[in-house]
């Protein structure tokens, strides 16, 4: 016990802390519009394109989440354009940008001369080297997508649910699936500095699916989103620090094994209601 | 009194650049109530989209000769997705405008409205719940109820009368008839059968469109108008007369 208290002094786990609650808070907002949408391959595609951006930010020298933000912004605001016009098939676009992107930037990262930056970390994060900068970076984002949904929060269902409808009835759909697009390639770019490119998916769909174990509710999904998004990547850091594992697969696994406990609990609380009938 | 409150003119419309409308010509007046009958892919659903504004014209255009008017739209079911985490409140309020352009909060009155109507639809006890709990016909209520949320002059149909029961079709003709007293209504249906019971008037759609300003039809008449359509007859014992073109 005073190991967990003693961590708490380090100025790295108190920004791993940080990065964590806002990461988990930011993914549930964000999550839940993914999931409800169906466009978590979408999302893959989003992240994975965006290690181009890194690979040629590296190369240049410049801020790498820079490079990335800018190819998840152009990748996720594209396949909402050629969703609209619906002359590719959605899917093979997807699925060409997801693999150029990660060719694109391995071919940068080898290019780059002298120190090459370590791609283990890329794929799969390194939420305890997480600085000042990229934590202000995520509040920024986090407030941002927040007083989004505060504000729109009815316009923003209504045009993922049924934009036609929605445009007929005078919505600016366009406006808020685009906004949410770039939204949506924010969130993931600053998660994948926790996450990495690999994992980053997780956080987006997890605690969702634990929270619709309770709630079938846009309005309720992200709160209980948040809750479990919390305890998964809380009660993980802690595990990584105790058995010294990575963190990003130690948060993921305490997701998993959270939601199947859960899952486990409904299941058992359902049979013995039946019982009693 | 009875004016034209919407008209298309020679439009000819499609998708990426293949045109599946041909020089449309249709008026609608108050209290019209006009059937739209055609095969499936003669444009039925474009000639709707058209006249909502969700799709440009390729050429001609649609005008409203009283002004901007409010159409209430109810979507094809298949587009609906079912497993959307919404309820059925949020969705019937999804029919309300807006009381201001940017801000998208409703006044009390207007959630009052959104629930009267759920309680004429008898729908009530669902309020709460999902859309995903709802059967066919269930569903098809709720979203007549969003679609006549904003009391629009003209009611636009897609189908309603895919996946529902008998008993939820016989329901849904007499409240549309109750709304044509306050309102146009546009509905397709490839179901010939029921069609004239309900409509003032028929439009036969299959590329070019033709107006049977009557709802008696005859097959005699669909051959016309090239309307390859299934078409039910009333004798002594009723018999389905299938015409093929």
């Amino acid at each position: 016990m005073t190991d967990f208290i003693s961590l708490f002094q380090y100025t790295f786990f108190q920004n791993a802390l940080m990065a964590s609650v806002l990461i988990s808070i930011l993914a549930a907002m964000i999550g839940t519009y993914i999931v409800s949408r169906k466009i978590v391959f979408i999302s893959g595609g989003i992240t994975h394109a965006s290690f181009g951006g890194i690979g040629i930010a590296y190369f240049l020298g410049l801020n790498p989440f820079l490079g990335a933000a800018l190819f998840a912004i152009l990748t996720s605001t594209s396949i909402e354009w050629i969703s609209n016009k619906g002359k590719v098939r959605e899917d093979s676009a997807i699925a060409i940008l997801w693999s150029l992107g990660m060719a694109v930037g391995i071919i940068f990262v080898f290019m780059t001369p002298g120190y090459t930056p370590n791609l283990i970390s890329f794929l799969f994060g390194s939420i305890l080297s997480v600085g000042k900068s990229d934590i202000i970076i995520m509040l920024i984002i986090t407030l941002a997508t927040a007083i989004f949904f505060l504000v729109w929060y009815r316009p923003i269902i209504y045009s993922a649910f049924d934009p036609e409808f929605s445009k007929i009835n005078g919505i600016h759909v366009t406006f808020f699936r685009y906004t949410m697009a770039i939204l949506v390639a924010l969130a993931i770019v600053i998660s994948i500095r926790a996450m990495g490119i690999i994992l980053v998916l997780s956080l987006f769909t997890i605690p969702q699916s634990t929270a619709m174990l309770f709630t079938n509710s846009f309005n309720r999904i992200i709160p209980l989103s948040i809750l479990w998004g919390l305890l998964g990547s809380l009660s993980g850091l802690f595990i990584a620090n105790h058995f010294n594992i990575p963190s990003g697969a130690a948060i993921i696994f305490m997701l998993t094994i959270q939601f199947l406990i859960i899952k486990a609990l409904v299941v058992a609380v359902e049979l013995k209601k039946q019982k009693m009938r | 009194m009875n004016q034209i409150i919407a008209r298309l003119k020679n439009v000819t419309a499609g998708y990426n650049g293949e045109s599946v409308l041909k020089e449309i010509f249709l008026e609608i007046k108050e209290n019209d109530f006009i059937g739209i009958i055609g095969p499936n892919g003669g444009g039925k659903t474009t000639m709707l989209k058209v006249l909502l504004g969700i799709i440009e014209p390729f050429r001609g255009n649609v005008d409203f000769p009283l002004g901007k008017i409010n159409m209430g739209y109810l979507p094809q079911a298949s587009q609906i997705d079912k497993n959307f985490p919404i309820s059925v409140k949020e969705v019937v309020e999804a029919g309300l405008k807006p009381t201001h352009r940017w801000s998208h909060q409703l006044s009390k009155s207007q959630k009052e409205s959104a629930l009267g109507l759920i309680k004429e639809a008898g729908m009530e006890r669902y309020y709460k719940k999902p859309i995903g709990v709802l059967s066919g016909g269930q569903l098809q209520k709720v979203l007549l109820c969003r679609a006549i949320a904003s009391n629009p002059q003209l009611l636009v149909l897609d189908e309603p009368n895919t996946y529902v029961d008998k008993h939820f079709e016989s329901e849904l003709h007499q409240w549309l008839k109750k709304l044509n007293e306050k309102m146009a209504i546009l509905l397709v249906s490839h179901d010939v059968g029921t069609i004239p019971s309900l409509v003032k008037s028929i439009a036969c759609v299959n590329g070019t469109l033709h107006y049977h300003p009557s709802n008696q039809l005859t097959l005699e008449l669909l051959k016309v108008y090239d309307c390859p359509i299934d078409l039910i007859t009333h004798g002594p014992v009723p018999h389905r007369v299938l015409k093929k073109h």
